[in-house]
Protein backbone atom coordinates (compact mmCIF):
# COMPACT_ATOMS: atom_id res chain seq x y z
CA UNK A 1 0.00 0.00 0.00
CA UNK A 2 2.87 2.64 0.96
CA UNK A 3 4.26 2.00 -2.58
CA UNK A 4 1.18 3.68 -4.01
CA UNK A 5 1.47 6.50 -2.27
CA UNK A 6 4.79 7.99 -2.76
CA UNK A 7 4.99 11.27 -0.86
CA UNK A 8 1.54 11.66 0.07
CA UNK A 9 2.45 15.07 1.28
CA UNK A 10 2.93 16.83 -1.59
CA UNK A 11 0.73 14.99 -3.77
CA UNK A 12 -2.24 16.44 -1.33
CA UNK A 13 -1.02 19.92 -1.52
CA UNK A 14 -1.53 20.06 -5.15
CA UNK A 15 -4.56 17.92 -5.02
CA UNK A 16 -6.19 20.46 -2.14
CA UNK A 17 -5.32 24.09 -3.81
CA UNK A 18 -6.37 22.14 -7.53
CA UNK A 19 -9.76 21.32 -5.98
CA UNK A 20 -10.08 24.85 -3.79
CA UNK A 21 -9.39 26.91 -7.39
CA UNK A 22 -12.07 24.48 -9.50
CA UNK A 23 -14.81 24.56 -6.59
CA UNK A 24 -14.55 28.39 -6.02
CA UNK A 25 -14.09 29.91 -9.62
CA UNK A 26 -16.64 31.74 -10.80
CA UNK A 27 -18.02 33.06 -7.84
CA UNK A 28 -17.31 36.77 -7.74
CA UNK A 29 -19.77 38.20 -10.57
CA UNK A 30 -20.37 41.57 -10.01
CA UNK A 31 -22.09 44.48 -12.23
CA UNK A 32 -20.63 47.58 -12.18
CA UNK A 33 -21.83 49.96 -9.60
CA UNK A 34 -22.80 52.63 -12.20
CA UNK A 35 -25.43 50.07 -13.98
CA UNK A 36 -26.33 49.02 -10.85
CA UNK A 37 -27.24 52.37 -9.29
CA UNK A 38 -29.13 52.98 -12.68
CA UNK A 39 -31.08 49.57 -12.27
CA UNK A 40 -31.87 51.10 -8.88
CA UNK A 41 -32.62 54.54 -9.91
CA UNK A 42 -34.59 54.80 -12.69
CA UNK A 43 -38.19 52.74 -11.92
CA UNK A 44 -38.27 55.20 -8.56
CA UNK A 45 -37.62 58.47 -11.26
CA UNK A 46 -40.02 56.84 -13.71
CA UNK A 47 -42.66 56.21 -10.92
CA UNK A 48 -41.82 60.40 -9.62
CA UNK A 49 -42.56 61.50 -12.92
CA UNK A 50 -46.19 59.23 -13.21
CA UNK A 51 -46.88 60.53 -9.94
CA UNK A 52 -46.38 64.36 -10.47
CA UNK A 53 -48.43 63.98 -14.16
CA UNK A 54 -51.71 62.30 -12.06
CA UNK A 55 -51.18 65.17 -9.54
CA UNK A 56 -51.29 67.47 -12.14
CA UNK A 57 -54.29 65.69 -14.11
CA UNK A 58 -56.21 66.09 -11.35
CA UNK A 59 -55.57 69.58 -10.80
CA UNK A 60 -56.46 70.49 -14.55
CA UNK A 61 -59.77 68.59 -14.21
CA UNK A 62 -60.73 71.48 -11.74
CA UNK A 63 -61.68 68.83 -9.09
CA UNK A 64 -60.58 71.27 -6.07
CA UNK A 65 -60.02 74.93 -6.57
CA UNK A 66 -56.89 76.06 -7.12
CA UNK A 67 -56.34 77.49 -2.92
CA UNK A 68 -57.20 74.03 -1.59
CA UNK A 69 -55.27 71.64 -4.22
CA UNK A 70 -52.35 73.74 -5.96
CA UNK A 71 -50.69 71.85 -8.51
CA UNK A 72 -47.22 70.48 -8.79
CA UNK A 73 -45.42 73.66 -10.60
CA UNK A 74 -46.55 75.95 -7.74
CA UNK A 75 -45.92 73.55 -5.10
CA UNK A 76 -42.39 72.65 -6.31
CA UNK A 77 -41.57 76.42 -6.53
CA UNK A 78 -42.18 76.72 -3.09
CA UNK A 79 -40.35 74.17 -1.61
CA UNK A 80 -37.58 76.24 -3.89
CA UNK A 81 -38.42 79.13 -1.71
CA UNK A 82 -39.05 76.90 1.41
CA UNK A 83 -35.53 74.93 1.02
CA UNK A 84 -33.46 78.55 1.06
CA UNK A 85 -35.26 79.40 3.82
CA UNK A 86 -34.29 79.84 7.58
CA UNK A 87 -37.81 78.31 8.44
CA UNK A 88 -37.47 75.08 6.92
CA UNK A 89 -33.49 74.78 8.28
CA UNK A 90 -34.57 75.98 12.22
CA UNK A 91 -37.68 73.51 11.90
CA UNK A 92 -35.47 70.76 10.98
CA UNK A 93 -33.05 71.40 13.51
CA UNK A 94 -35.67 71.01 16.36
CA UNK A 95 -37.73 68.31 14.69
CA UNK A 96 -34.34 66.26 14.30
CA UNK A 97 -33.21 66.81 17.66
CA UNK A 98 -36.21 65.05 18.80
CA UNK A 99 -36.40 62.56 16.37
CA UNK A 100 -32.82 61.91 17.55
CA UNK A 101 -33.49 61.71 20.89
CA UNK A 102 -37.04 59.84 21.08
CA UNK A 103 -35.30 57.25 18.68
CA UNK A 104 -32.22 56.64 21.45
CA UNK A 105 -34.40 56.54 24.33
CA UNK A 106 -36.83 54.08 22.27
CA UNK A 107 -33.73 51.82 21.18
CA UNK A 108 -32.50 51.78 25.03
CA UNK A 109 -35.79 50.41 26.25
CA UNK A 110 -36.67 48.11 23.26
CA UNK A 111 -33.23 46.64 23.64
CA UNK A 112 -33.13 46.02 27.37
CA UNK A 113 -37.07 45.44 27.09
CA UNK A 114 -35.89 42.48 24.05
CA UNK A 115 -33.22 41.07 25.95
CA UNK A 116 -35.38 40.71 28.95
CA UNK A 117 -38.27 38.99 27.39
CA UNK A 118 -35.66 37.38 25.29
CA UNK A 119 -33.98 35.88 28.15
CA UNK A 120 -36.48 34.95 31.15
CA UNK A 121 -39.41 32.52 30.56
CA UNK A 122 -41.52 34.57 32.88
CA UNK A 123 -41.21 37.87 31.41
CA UNK A 124 -42.31 36.87 27.75
CA UNK A 125 -45.31 34.84 29.27
CA UNK A 126 -46.42 38.01 31.33
CA UNK A 127 -45.73 40.45 28.31
CA UNK A 128 -44.50 38.64 25.38
CA UNK A 129 -47.88 39.30 23.05
CA UNK A 130 -48.34 42.48 25.22
CA UNK A 131 -45.27 43.73 23.05
CA UNK A 132 -47.16 43.20 19.92
CA UNK A 133 -50.37 44.20 21.33
CA UNK A 134 -48.66 47.72 21.74
CA UNK A 135 -47.14 47.89 18.45
CA UNK A 136 -50.86 47.65 16.97
CA UNK A 137 -51.89 50.48 19.38
CA UNK A 138 -52.03 53.89 17.03
CA UNK A 139 -49.44 56.50 18.65
CA UNK A 140 -52.27 59.09 18.19
CA UNK A 141 -54.53 57.48 21.07
CA UNK A 142 -51.42 57.95 23.38
CA UNK A 143 -51.58 61.96 23.00
CA UNK A 144 -54.42 62.71 25.17
CA UNK A 145 -53.04 60.81 28.17
CA UNK A 146 -49.25 61.95 27.19
CA UNK A 147 -50.72 65.86 27.26
CA UNK A 148 -52.50 65.08 30.74
CA UNK A 149 -49.35 63.84 32.25
CA UNK A 150 -46.77 66.08 30.68
CA UNK A 151 -48.44 68.75 29.52
CA UNK A 152 -47.84 70.70 25.70
CA UNK A 153 -44.38 69.83 25.61
CA UNK A 154 -41.32 68.41 24.60
CA UNK A 155 -42.04 65.10 27.28
CA UNK A 156 -45.22 64.40 25.82
CA UNK A 157 -43.55 63.86 22.32
CA UNK A 158 -40.99 61.58 23.70
CA UNK A 159 -43.59 59.86 25.72
CA UNK A 160 -45.22 58.80 22.51
CA UNK A 161 -42.44 58.28 20.05
CA UNK A 162 -40.53 55.98 23.00
CA UNK A 163 -43.94 54.35 23.22
CA UNK A 164 -44.46 54.03 19.65
CA UNK A 165 -41.14 52.79 18.58
CA UNK A 166 -40.22 50.48 21.86
CA UNK A 167 -42.02 47.77 21.21
CA UNK A 168 -40.89 47.04 17.38
CA UNK A 169 -37.04 47.45 18.64
CA UNK A 170 -38.19 45.03 21.23
CA UNK A 171 -39.47 42.77 18.76
CA UNK A 172 -36.77 42.33 16.69
CA UNK A 173 -34.16 41.54 19.85
CA UNK A 174 -36.98 39.20 20.43
CA UNK A 175 -37.39 37.12 17.25
CA UNK A 176 -33.27 37.41 16.51
CA UNK A 177 -32.51 35.87 19.95
CA UNK A 178 -34.98 33.13 19.50
CA UNK A 179 -33.35 32.20 16.07
CA UNK A 180 -30.22 31.88 16.84
CA UNK A 181 -28.75 28.80 14.92
CA UNK A 182 -29.02 25.74 17.65
CA UNK A 183 -25.76 24.64 15.64
CA UNK A 184 -23.92 27.69 15.95
CA UNK A 185 -24.52 27.85 19.88
CA UNK A 186 -23.17 24.23 20.76
CA UNK A 187 -20.67 25.38 18.70
CA UNK A 188 -20.21 28.67 20.14
CA UNK A 189 -20.31 26.72 24.10
CA UNK A 190 -17.89 24.27 22.58
CA UNK A 191 -14.88 26.88 21.50
CA UNK A 192 -15.22 28.01 25.13
CA UNK A 193 -18.10 30.57 25.06
CA UNK A 194 -20.38 31.08 27.75
CA UNK A 195 -22.63 33.25 30.04
CA UNK A 196 -21.55 36.82 28.85
CA UNK A 197 -19.17 35.51 26.39
CA UNK A 198 -21.93 33.82 24.80
CA UNK A 199 -24.06 36.96 24.09
CA UNK A 200 -21.33 39.09 23.10
CA UNK A 201 -20.01 36.19 20.52
CA UNK A 202 -22.56 34.26 19.29
CA UNK A 203 -26.14 35.22 19.91
CA UNK A 204 -25.98 39.03 19.34
CA UNK A 205 -24.27 39.11 16.07
CA UNK A 206 -26.37 36.38 14.93
CA UNK A 207 -29.44 38.42 15.95
CA UNK A 208 -28.10 41.45 14.46
CA UNK A 209 -30.13 41.11 11.02
CA UNK A 210 -33.25 40.50 12.89
CA UNK A 211 -32.35 43.88 14.96
CA UNK A 212 -31.68 45.93 12.15
CA UNK A 213 -35.03 44.68 10.97
CA UNK A 214 -36.45 45.84 14.15
CA UNK A 215 -34.58 49.48 14.35
CA UNK A 216 -35.84 50.44 11.04
CA UNK A 217 -39.50 49.58 11.79
CA UNK A 218 -39.15 51.45 15.27
CA UNK A 219 -37.81 54.20 13.04
CA UNK A 220 -40.91 54.22 11.01
CA UNK A 221 -42.96 54.45 14.03
CA UNK A 222 -41.09 56.98 15.71
CA UNK A 223 -41.46 59.32 12.50
CA UNK A 224 -44.69 58.74 12.46
CA UNK A 225 -45.33 59.63 16.13
CA UNK A 226 -43.11 62.62 16.40
CA UNK A 227 -45.15 63.58 13.50
CA UNK A 228 -48.02 63.31 15.26
CA UNK A 229 -47.20 64.88 18.15
CA UNK A 230 -45.79 68.36 16.56
CA UNK A 231 -49.03 68.82 15.05
CA UNK A 232 -50.85 68.51 18.25
CA UNK A 233 -48.51 69.72 20.84
CA UNK A 234 -47.44 73.01 18.80
CA UNK A 235 -44.77 74.67 21.18
CA UNK A 236 -44.53 78.26 20.26
CA UNK A 237 -40.77 78.90 20.87
CA UNK A 238 -40.29 76.31 19.03
CA UNK A 239 -41.11 75.80 15.03
CA UNK A 240 -40.75 72.40 14.69
CA UNK A 241 -41.77 70.91 10.90
CA UNK A 242 -44.73 69.69 12.63
CA UNK A 243 -45.97 73.23 13.92
CA UNK A 244 -45.01 74.83 10.43
CA UNK A 245 -47.37 72.32 8.99
CA UNK A 246 -49.98 73.42 11.73
CA UNK A 247 -49.52 76.86 11.02
CA UNK A 248 -49.79 76.36 7.31
CA UNK A 249 -52.96 74.64 7.70
CA UNK A 250 -54.16 77.72 9.98
CA UNK A 251 -53.40 80.44 7.00
CA UNK A 252 -54.59 78.36 4.38
CA UNK A 253 -51.24 78.24 2.58
CA UNK A 254 -51.82 75.28 0.66
CA UNK A 255 -48.56 75.48 -1.44
CA UNK A 256 -46.41 75.99 1.77
CA UNK A 257 -48.15 72.66 3.13
CA UNK A 258 -47.79 70.72 0.78
CA UNK A 259 -44.04 71.60 -0.05
CA UNK A 260 -43.53 70.92 3.88
CA UNK A 261 -45.42 67.69 3.20
CA UNK A 262 -42.67 66.77 0.63
CA UNK A 263 -40.10 67.90 3.16
CA UNK A 264 -41.54 64.98 5.74
CA UNK A 265 -41.74 62.32 3.22
CA UNK A 266 -38.47 63.07 2.05
CA UNK A 267 -36.76 62.79 5.21
CA UNK A 268 -38.43 59.47 6.66
CA UNK A 269 -37.58 58.21 3.11
CA UNK A 270 -33.16 59.34 3.61
CA UNK A 271 -33.18 58.00 7.57
CA UNK A 272 -35.05 54.04 5.66
CA UNK A 273 -32.84 54.14 3.36
CA UNK A 274 -30.13 54.45 5.84
CA UNK A 275 -30.98 51.48 7.18
CA UNK A 276 -32.10 49.93 4.54
CA UNK A 277 -28.28 50.04 3.50
CA UNK A 278 -27.00 49.41 6.76
CA UNK A 279 -29.15 46.07 6.22
CA UNK A 280 -27.95 45.19 3.24
CA UNK A 281 -24.18 45.30 4.04
CA UNK A 282 -24.90 42.73 6.84
CA UNK A 283 -26.31 40.28 4.95
CA UNK A 284 -23.93 40.88 1.88
CA UNK A 285 -21.24 40.22 4.85
CA UNK A 286 -23.35 37.18 5.85
CA UNK A 287 -23.48 35.81 2.14
CA UNK A 288 -27.31 36.38 1.99
CA UNK A 289 -27.73 38.46 -0.15
CA UNK A 290 -26.32 36.72 -3.50
CA UNK A 291 -27.61 33.35 -3.84
CA UNK A 292 -24.98 32.85 -6.25
CA UNK A 293 -22.31 31.95 -4.00
CA UNK A 294 -24.28 28.86 -2.41
CA UNK B 1 -23.72 8.50 40.39
CA UNK B 2 -23.82 10.87 37.57
CA UNK B 3 -21.08 13.26 36.71
CA UNK B 4 -18.50 14.07 34.41
CA UNK B 5 -14.92 14.36 36.29
CA UNK B 6 -11.65 14.97 34.91
CA UNK B 7 -8.53 13.62 36.59
CA UNK B 8 -5.19 13.45 35.92
CA UNK B 9 -4.91 10.19 36.84
CA UNK B 10 -5.61 7.36 33.99
CA UNK B 11 -3.12 8.55 31.81
CA UNK B 12 -3.38 5.54 29.75
CA UNK B 13 -6.84 6.58 28.91
CA UNK B 14 -7.67 9.50 27.01
CA UNK B 15 -11.56 9.25 27.10
CA UNK B 16 -13.00 6.67 29.69
CA UNK B 17 -16.99 6.02 29.55
CA UNK B 18 -18.18 3.46 32.56
CA UNK B 19 -21.65 2.40 32.21
CA UNK B 20 -23.23 5.04 30.68
CA UNK B 21 -26.77 6.03 29.68
CA UNK B 22 -28.96 8.70 28.42
CA UNK B 23 -32.87 8.45 28.84
CA UNK B 24 -34.25 11.38 26.69
CA UNK B 25 -38.16 12.04 28.48
CA UNK B 26 -39.96 10.95 31.11
CA UNK B 27 -42.36 8.30 32.11
CA UNK B 28 -44.13 6.35 29.23
CA UNK B 29 -42.74 8.69 26.70
CA UNK B 30 -39.20 7.98 27.90
CA UNK B 31 -36.42 6.60 25.18
CA UNK B 32 -33.72 5.31 26.29
CA UNK B 33 -30.93 6.21 24.02
CA UNK B 34 -27.93 4.65 24.76
CA UNK B 35 -27.56 1.62 27.38
CA UNK B 36 -24.81 1.19 29.27
CA UNK B 37 -22.51 2.36 27.25
CA UNK B 38 -18.10 1.46 28.16
CA UNK B 39 -15.28 2.54 26.53
CA UNK B 40 -12.20 3.38 26.74
CA UNK B 41 -9.74 5.12 24.12
CA UNK B 42 -5.97 5.50 24.79
CA UNK B 43 -4.18 8.87 23.96
CA UNK B 44 -3.51 9.01 20.26
CA UNK B 45 -6.40 6.63 19.61
CA UNK B 46 -8.40 6.88 16.43
CA UNK B 47 -11.92 5.36 17.34
CA UNK B 48 -14.32 5.04 14.97
CA UNK B 49 -18.30 4.66 15.81
CA UNK B 50 -20.20 3.15 13.54
CA UNK B 51 -24.17 2.10 13.94
CA UNK B 52 -27.05 2.90 11.44
CA UNK B 53 -29.93 5.55 12.57
CA UNK B 54 -31.13 5.95 16.45
CA UNK B 55 -27.83 4.50 18.14
CA UNK B 56 -27.64 7.32 19.76
CA UNK B 57 -23.82 8.05 18.40
CA UNK B 58 -24.82 12.41 18.20
CA UNK B 59 -26.07 11.58 21.59
CA UNK B 60 -23.12 10.02 23.12
CA UNK B 61 -20.31 12.75 21.35
CA UNK B 62 -22.50 15.13 23.25
CA UNK B 63 -22.62 13.11 26.38
CA UNK B 64 -18.22 13.21 26.15
CA UNK B 65 -18.36 17.13 25.10
CA UNK B 66 -20.28 18.14 27.63
CA UNK B 67 -22.76 19.51 26.06
CA UNK B 68 -25.18 17.14 27.58
CA UNK B 69 -25.21 15.11 30.87
CA UNK B 70 -25.52 11.51 30.95
CA UNK B 71 -28.47 10.46 33.07
CA UNK B 72 -26.65 7.52 34.22
CA UNK B 73 -22.61 6.25 34.50
CA UNK B 74 -19.53 7.95 34.35
CA UNK B 75 -17.62 9.47 31.04
CA UNK B 76 -14.03 10.36 32.17
CA UNK B 77 -11.15 12.57 30.72
CA UNK B 78 -7.68 12.66 30.89
CA UNK B 79 -6.19 15.96 32.29
CA UNK B 80 -8.40 19.19 32.20
CA UNK B 81 -8.86 18.72 28.15
CA UNK B 82 -12.24 19.67 27.21
CA UNK B 83 -12.70 18.48 23.89
CA UNK B 84 -13.36 19.58 20.46
CA UNK B 85 -16.23 19.08 18.90
CA UNK B 86 -16.92 19.30 15.26
CA UNK B 87 -20.21 18.55 13.06
CA UNK B 88 -21.51 17.69 9.73
CA UNK B 89 -22.35 21.50 9.15
CA UNK B 90 -18.98 23.43 9.80
CA UNK B 91 -21.35 25.52 11.82
CA UNK B 92 -18.66 28.91 11.16
CA UNK B 93 -19.68 32.00 12.09
CA UNK B 94 -20.79 34.03 8.85
CA UNK B 95 -20.18 37.43 9.84
CA UNK B 96 -16.62 36.42 10.76
CA UNK B 97 -13.66 36.20 7.86
CA UNK B 98 -12.24 32.61 7.94
CA UNK B 99 -9.12 34.36 10.43
CA UNK B 100 -11.68 35.62 12.60
CA UNK B 101 -13.83 32.35 12.96
CA UNK B 102 -10.41 30.71 13.85
CA UNK B 103 -9.59 33.10 16.37
CA UNK B 104 -12.58 32.80 18.31
CA UNK B 105 -11.67 30.28 20.50
CA UNK B 106 -8.23 31.85 21.14
CA UNK B 107 -9.99 35.30 22.24
CA UNK B 108 -11.68 33.49 24.24
CA UNK B 109 -8.62 31.76 26.30
CA UNK B 110 -7.01 35.62 26.30
CA UNK B 111 -4.63 34.97 24.34
CA UNK B 112 -2.72 38.40 23.77
CA UNK B 113 -3.36 39.82 20.04
CA UNK B 114 -0.02 39.17 18.68
CA UNK B 115 0.20 35.30 19.62
CA UNK B 116 -3.43 34.78 18.25
CA UNK B 117 -2.14 36.42 14.96
CA UNK B 118 0.77 33.63 14.57
CA UNK B 119 -1.63 30.63 15.78
CA UNK B 120 -4.36 31.36 13.15
CA UNK B 121 -1.99 31.63 10.36
CA UNK B 122 0.25 28.53 11.94
CA UNK B 123 -3.77 26.63 11.85
CA UNK B 124 -4.50 28.12 8.64
CA UNK B 125 -1.30 26.63 6.97
CA UNK B 126 -1.93 23.45 8.94
CA UNK B 127 -5.51 23.40 6.82
CA UNK B 128 -3.91 24.54 3.41
CA UNK B 129 -6.02 27.43 3.44
CA UNK B 130 -3.44 30.39 4.49
CA UNK B 131 -4.51 32.42 1.22
CA UNK B 132 -7.95 32.23 2.10
CA UNK B 133 -7.98 34.07 6.39
CA UNK B 134 -9.58 37.34 4.62
CA UNK B 135 -12.90 35.59 2.91
CA UNK B 136 -16.38 34.80 4.50
CA UNK B 137 -17.29 31.40 4.47
CA UNK B 138 -20.15 31.83 2.15
CA UNK B 139 -17.19 32.37 -0.39
CA UNK B 140 -16.09 28.53 0.26
CA UNK B 141 -16.60 25.23 -0.84
CA UNK B 142 -18.25 23.21 1.44
CA UNK B 143 -15.07 20.82 1.95
CA UNK B 144 -12.74 24.54 2.62
CA UNK B 145 -15.54 25.44 5.36
CA UNK B 146 -14.94 21.77 6.61
CA UNK B 147 -11.30 22.52 7.27
CA UNK B 148 -11.93 25.94 8.04
CA UNK B 149 -14.16 24.51 10.98
CA UNK B 150 -11.14 21.99 11.84
CA UNK B 151 -8.65 24.78 11.95
CA UNK B 152 -11.17 26.65 14.42
CA UNK B 153 -11.32 23.12 16.71
CA UNK B 154 -7.63 22.69 16.54
CA UNK B 155 -7.23 26.36 17.93
CA UNK B 156 -8.58 24.63 21.08
CA UNK B 157 -5.42 23.00 21.54
CA UNK B 158 -7.52 19.95 23.28
CA UNK B 159 -5.67 16.56 22.45
CA UNK B 160 -9.02 15.10 22.38
CA UNK B 161 -11.15 15.77 18.95
CA UNK B 162 -15.15 14.61 18.32
CA UNK B 163 -16.02 14.37 15.46
CA UNK B 164 -19.86 14.02 14.48
CA UNK B 165 -20.04 13.01 10.53
CA UNK B 166 -17.53 15.59 9.35
CA UNK B 167 -17.37 14.98 6.07
CA UNK B 168 -21.06 13.21 5.45
CA UNK B 169 -21.84 16.37 3.30
CA UNK B 170 -19.19 16.70 1.17
CA UNK B 171 -18.66 14.78 -1.87
CA UNK B 172 -15.96 11.54 -2.62
CA UNK B 173 -13.32 13.39 -4.37
CA UNK B 174 -13.18 16.16 -1.46
CA UNK B 175 -13.94 13.36 1.20
CA UNK B 176 -10.99 11.48 -0.03
CA UNK B 177 -8.46 14.04 0.25
CA UNK B 178 -10.00 15.30 3.53
CA UNK B 179 -8.92 11.80 4.96
CA UNK B 180 -5.45 12.02 4.08
CA UNK B 181 -5.52 15.82 5.50
CA UNK B 182 -6.99 14.53 8.74
CA UNK B 183 -4.95 11.38 8.91
CA UNK B 184 -1.99 13.78 8.69
CA UNK B 185 -2.78 16.20 11.45
CA UNK B 186 -3.79 13.03 13.95
CA UNK B 187 -0.46 11.99 13.23
CA UNK B 188 1.26 15.35 13.42
CA UNK B 189 -0.72 16.67 16.59
CA UNK B 190 -1.04 12.84 18.54
CA UNK B 191 -4.50 13.49 18.66
CA UNK B 192 -6.67 11.27 20.02
CA UNK B 193 -9.95 11.35 18.18
CA UNK B 194 -13.84 9.63 18.54
CA UNK B 195 -15.19 9.80 15.13
CA UNK B 196 -18.96 8.94 14.73
CA UNK B 197 -19.72 8.05 11.19
CA UNK B 198 -22.48 5.69 9.34
CA UNK B 199 -19.84 5.49 6.45
CA UNK B 200 -17.95 1.77 7.29
CA UNK B 201 -15.80 2.78 4.38
CA UNK B 202 -14.14 5.63 6.01
CA UNK B 203 -14.24 4.09 9.13
CA UNK B 204 -12.09 1.21 8.05
CA UNK B 205 -10.16 4.03 5.81
CA UNK B 206 -9.74 6.18 9.00
CA UNK B 207 -9.95 4.27 12.47
CA UNK B 208 -7.41 1.85 14.80
CA UNK B 209 -10.55 1.00 16.28
CA UNK B 210 -14.48 0.78 14.86
CA UNK B 211 -16.69 0.53 17.47
CA UNK B 212 -20.29 -0.51 16.72
CA UNK B 213 -23.60 0.49 18.05
CA UNK B 214 -26.91 -1.30 18.25
CA UNK B 215 -29.66 0.77 17.26
CA UNK B 216 -32.61 1.94 20.11
CA UNK B 217 -31.35 1.51 22.21
CA UNK B 218 -27.53 2.10 21.43
CA UNK B 219 -24.80 -0.74 23.13
CA UNK B 220 -21.75 -1.38 21.78
CA UNK B 221 -22.28 -4.95 20.39
CA UNK B 222 -19.07 -5.78 18.21
CA UNK B 223 -15.49 -4.00 18.26
CA UNK B 224 -12.38 -4.35 16.12
CA UNK B 225 -9.13 -3.35 15.56
CA UNK B 226 -7.89 -1.99 11.93
CA UNK B 227 -4.63 -3.09 11.61
CA UNK B 228 -3.86 -2.22 8.30
CA UNK B 229 -0.57 -0.30 7.58
CA UNK B 230 -0.53 3.77 7.52
CA UNK B 231 -1.25 5.72 5.09
CA UNK B 232 -4.04 3.76 3.86
CA UNK B 233 -6.43 4.42 0.48
CA UNK B 234 -10.10 3.82 0.75
CA UNK B 235 -9.90 1.63 -2.10
CA UNK B 236 -7.13 -1.10 -1.06
CA UNK B 237 -8.33 -4.60 -0.58
CA UNK B 238 -6.97 -4.73 3.35
CA UNK B 239 -9.56 -1.33 4.42
CA UNK B 240 -12.50 -3.27 1.83
CA UNK B 241 -12.02 -6.46 3.90
CA UNK B 242 -12.41 -4.89 7.30
CA UNK B 243 -15.03 -2.76 5.51
CA UNK B 244 -17.16 -6.22 4.69
CA UNK B 245 -16.86 -7.68 8.21
CA UNK B 246 -18.42 -4.85 9.44
CA UNK B 247 -21.01 -4.03 7.51
CA UNK B 248 -22.21 -7.78 7.32
CA UNK B 249 -22.38 -7.34 11.38
CA UNK B 250 -24.34 -3.80 10.93
CA UNK B 251 -26.62 -5.23 8.24
CA UNK B 252 -27.37 -8.37 11.31
CA UNK B 253 -28.16 -5.93 13.35
CA UNK B 254 -30.18 -3.53 10.88
CA UNK B 255 -32.31 -6.44 9.97
CA UNK B 256 -32.99 -7.82 13.93
CA UNK B 257 -35.14 -4.15 14.02
CA UNK B 258 -36.93 -5.45 10.87
CA UNK B 259 -38.69 -8.56 12.26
Amino acid sequence: MASDTLAPATRTDAEISGLDALEIAGREKEASRGARLWAGTWPKLAALALALALWQVVVWTGWKDPWALPGPGPVLADLGRYVTSAALWDGLATTARRAVVGFAAAVAVGLLLGLAVARSRVLRAAIGSMITALQTMPSIAWFPLAILLFQLSEQAIFFVVVLGAAPSIANGVIHGVDYVPPLLLRAGRNLGARGVNLYRYVIAPAALPAIVAGLKQGWAFAWRSLMAGELLVVIAARTSIGAQLTYARDFSDAERLMAIMIVILVVGLLVDAAFGAADRAIRRRWGVLDQGGQ
Amino acid sequence: MTSTTTTPASATKAVALAGVTKVYGRGTNAVLALDGVSLDVAPGEFVCLVGASGCGKSTLLNLVAGLDRPSGGRITLAGDASPGLMFQEPALFPWLTVEANVETPLKLRGLPRAQRRERVAELLRTVHLADFGRKRPHELSGGMRQRVALARTLALDTPVLLMDEPFGALDAMTRDILHDELERIWTERKLTVLFVTHNVREAARLADRIVLLSSRPGRIIYSTRVDVPRPRRLDAPEVAAVAAEVTDRLRTEVGRHGQ
